[in-house]
C-alpha cells in the first residue's frame, strides 16, 4: 500500500488562512513520514502518514481500523444484557459509562423508567468512569510532553475507582455492571460502598488534583508546548460534530446532562419533585491543547460536586425495576422461593425466549467522559437489537485530527493527539 | 411488551419541511418522542440544507451518520437499507433524524458498485461527515456523491465485503483463514 492514500490536490496548508504559519516559509521540498501505528505517544493503535515541509506538517493523514473487531456486528447477535460486556470494551478508560450509556438506550427503547436507587448509583458511577477517564487524559497530557511525573500523579488515584467498580461488581477493569431495567446486583454493603467513594474523592482525588493542577496548570513549559495548538474555533467545531470537552473549550456550550437530561441530571428523578443535581457545565473560548487541559481539569471537580449531592442520600428500595415488568431478572430467592420468579428467571435466560422488545428504533445518549455517547437500536422484536449504531465521540472527534494539525510542528501532533483523547478500541469498534 | 401507540406526528418540523417541499415525497415517523422524516434519496441533500439554514428550523448539529440493513426485517420498510442523519438543534434543544431508503440493483454479496446505493453526500453542509459517511460506504457499500475521499475507513481497502450487511454472516467468509500471508522468505 502507498503511504499516502488520497488524492493529491487540495490538501496542502495555506499559508494565508493558518494563522499559525505566518512566518513560515514554504521550502516546496516534501517527505513523508509514518507515525504508529505502533508508536508510545499514539496511545494504542493510530497510524498518521504526516507529509512534512522541514519540521512543519503541510498534510497529515489518518489511518485508522486496526483494532476493528466488528464490534457493532456483534452487537446484532448478543442479546441486551450480553452486549454491555462489548460495549464496555470500547472505552475502556471508563468502561462502566458506556454500560450505563447502552442500557439508557435500551431502557429507552422499552419505555422503561428506572428506580430511584439505580438512577443514583448510576449516576455516581458515570460520574466516577468520568473522573477516571478525565484523570488519564490530564496525566497523559504531561506524558506525551515528556514530564512522565504528571502522568503518575493522575494514573495512580484511579486504581481506586478500579477499586470501587471491583466492589460494586466483583471486576475491576470491565465492570459489566448495568442490566436491563437495573444493575447486575445490589450493593454488598452500602455504608463500604459510601466510605469507598467518599475517601476516594476526599483523600486521593484531592491530593492528586492539587499536585497535577500545581505542577501543570501554570508550568511555563507546558503552557509554552499548549498553548495556541490544535486551535478549532467554535463554528468550526459545531460544523465539525465536535462535543464534550473539546467542544466546550471552543465555546459551544453544550452538554447533553443540561441539554437532555436523564438519571439524576433531569428534574423529578425520584418522581417525587426531586431537584436535579446542581453542577456548573465549564466552558472555554481559546480551543486549544492547553484549554480542553483546564476543561477537563474543571470537570473533575464538578463531578465531585454532584458525586458529593448524592452519595449521603442513596435512595432505599429496589435497585431493579419492579418483577412484573418482565424485563429484569428476578433476584436468587425469588427464582428459588417462588413458581413466577422461576418462570421470570426462565424466561429472560433461555435462548429462545428473552425479551419481547417493541419493533422500533431508538436512540439513546450520554454526555460522557469524551462527549455525546449514543446508540441507534433498531428492534425486530426479540431479544436482540437488529441492528447496535454506537455513536462514537473518540471516532468523530478524532476525524478533525488533519484539520487541527496542519501547518504544526511535528512535536505538536502528541500534544493535539493527547488532548482529543482518543480511545481506539472505541474509534475502531 | 405492549405494543407502541400510534406514532404522535406532531413535530413541528414535519410541517415546516412540508410547506417547504410541497412536491417532496415523505413520510414521518414517531416513537418514545423521538422524530424521525423519511424523504426519498433524491431530495435528501436538498431538505437537509433546509433543515440546516431555516430560521425554523436551524439544525446545526449533525451528531451522527448511520446506515441500517432491513434484509428480511419482520416489518415491510420502504426499501432495503436506510441512511440515517441524527440531527441537533442548539437552541431549542431538539433532536431529529432523516431518513433515507434505497434498494440495492444488483446482488448485495460483494463489493461492485451499485448505481442504484447512492447517497448526496452532506460534506459540504456539514464537514463533520466525512468520516461518518465513510464507514456507511464500507459497513453497507453505500456510496456519497461528491463525497471528498471516499475510501473505506475501519477495513482494508482489499475487504471483499460490507461487513455489515445482513447477508454477510458474524464469522465472516473465511476472509481471516485465507488470508495472504507475507513473511521474510516471500516478500
Amino acid at each position: 500500500m502507498p503511504y499516502t492514500l488520497k488524492p493529491d490536490e487540495g490538501y496542502d496548508v495555506d499559508a494565508d488562512t493558518t494563522t499559525y504559519l505566518s512566518e513560515h516559509v514554504d521550502t516546496g521540498d516534501r517527505w513523508v513520514l509514518n507515525f504508529g501505528p505502533q508508536h508510545p505517544a499514539t496511545h494504542t493503535t493510530l497510524r498518521l502518514v504526516l507529509e512534512l515541509d522541514g519540521e512543519r506538517i503541510a498534510r497529515c493523514t489518518p489511518h485508522i481500523g486496526y483494532l476493528h473487531s466488528g464490534f457493532e456486528k456483534l452487537g446484532e447477535h448478543l442479546d441486551y444484557n450480553q452486549y454491555v460486556s462489548v460495549v464496555s470494551r470500547m472505552n475502556y478508560l471508563s468502561p462502566i459509562a458506556n454500560d450505563i450509556c447502552w442500557h439508557h438506550a435500551v431502557e429507552t427503547l422499552f419505555g422503561i423508567d428506572i428506580t430511584p436507587r439505580c438512577k443514583v448509583l448510576r449516576t455516581i458511577m458515570a460520574e466516577l468512569a468520568r473522573i477516571q477517564d478525565h484523570l488519564l487524559c490530564l496525566g497523559a497530557a504531561a506524558l506525551d510532553l515528556g514530564a512522565f511525573t504528571g502522568f503518575l500523579y493522575g494514573f495512580n488515584p484511579r486504581e481506586k475507582i478500579y477499586d470501587i467498580c471491583d466492589y460494586i461488581s466483583g471486576q475491576r477493569f470491565h465492570p459489566d455492571w448495568t442490566r436491563v431495567g437495573g444493575a447486575m446486583k445490589e450493593l454488598p454493603d452500602e455504608e463500604t460502598f459510601k466510605r469507598l467513594v467518599k475517601n476516594f474523592i476526599h483523600d486521593d482525588l484531592s491530593v492528586a488534583l492539587k499536585d497535577l493542577g500545581g505542577l501543570l496548570k501554570r508550568n511555563r513549559i507546558f503552557m509554552d508546548r499548549t498553548q495556541g495548538i490544535g486551535v478549532i474555533n467554535a463554528e468550526d467545531a459545531t460544523a465539525w460534530s465536535l462535543s464534550g470537552p473539546i467542544a466546550r473549550a471552543s465555546g459551544v456550550a453544550r452538554d447533553l446532562r443540561k441539554d437532555f437530561p436523564y438519571l439524576c441530571y433531569a428534574d423529578n428523578w425520584d418522581g417525587q419533585g426531586a431537584e436535579a443535581v446542581k453542577f456548573k457545565v465549564p466552558v472555554a473560548t481559546d480551543g486549544d491543547v492547553y484549554t480542553r487541559f483546564l476543561v477537563r481539569f474543571e470537570e473533575v471537580l464538578q463531578s465531585i460536586k454532584i458525586i458529593e449531592q448524592l452519595i449521603d442520600d442513596i435512595p432505599q428500595g429496589p435497585l431493579d425495576v419492579f418483577a412484573d415488568s418482565k424485563v429484569s431478572k428476578p433476584n436468587k430467592s425469588d427464582v428459588y422461593g417462588s413458581i413466577e420468579g422461576l418462570i421470570q428467571h426462565f424466561e429472560i435466560i433461555m435462548s429462545n425466549r428473552g425479551w419481547e422488545a417493541p419493533i422500533a428504533e431508538a436512540y439513546g445518549a450520554n454526555e460522557t467522559a469524551n462527549g455525546e455517547l449514543g446508540y441507534y437500536i433498531v428492534s425486530d422484536g426479540g431479544p436482540r437489537a437488529w441492528r447496535a449504531r454506537t455513536r462514537p465521540p473518540s471516532f468523530i472527534n478524532y476525524s478533525t485530527m488533519a484539520k487541527l494539525t496542519e501547518g504544526h510542528m511535528l512535536a505538536d501532533v502528541v500534544a493535539i493527539l493527547g488532548s482529543l483523547n482518543v480511545v481506539a478500541a472505541e474509534l475502531d469498534r | 411488551m405492549a405494543t407502541p401507540t400510534s406514532p404522535k406526528l406532531d413535530h413541528p418540523t414535519f410541517a415546516a419541511v412540508k410547506a417547504a417541499f410541497p412536491s417532496a415525497k415523505l413520510r414521518a415517523t414517531e416513537f418514545r418522542g423521538q422524530s424521525t422524516l423519511i424523504v426519498e434519496p433524491g431530495d435528501a441533500h436538498a431538505i437537509l440544507a433546509f433543515l440546516r439554514d431555516d430560521a425554523k428550523t436551524r439544525y446545526t448539529f449533525l451528531s451522527d451518520v448511520t446506515g441500517v440493513d432491513y434484509l428480511n426485517y419482520p416489518t415491510p420498510m420502504p426499501g432495503r437499507f436506510a441512511v440515517i442523519y441524527n440531527l441537533i438543534a442548539f437552541d431549542r434543544d431538539d433532536r431529529f433524524f432523516v431518513k433515507v431508503f434505497l434498494d440495492p440493483s444488483i446482488p448485495t454479496n460483494g463489493t461492485d458498485e451499485d448505481p442504484a446505493l447512492y447517497v448526496d453526500s452532506v460534506c459540504d453542509l456539514w464537514p463533520g461527515a466525512e468520516w461518518t459517511e465513510r464507514e456507511v460506504f464500507d459497513m453497507y457499500g453505500i456510496r456519497f456523491r461528491n463525497h471528498p475521499d471516499l475510501r473505506r475507513i475501519l477495513t482494508w481497502e482489499a475487504y471483499p465485503a460490507h461487513p455489515l450487511r445482513k447477508d454477510y454472516p458474524l464469522r465472516g467468509r473465511g476472509e481471516r483463514e485465507s488470508y495472504k500471508v507475507v513473511d521474510r522468505s516471500t516478500s
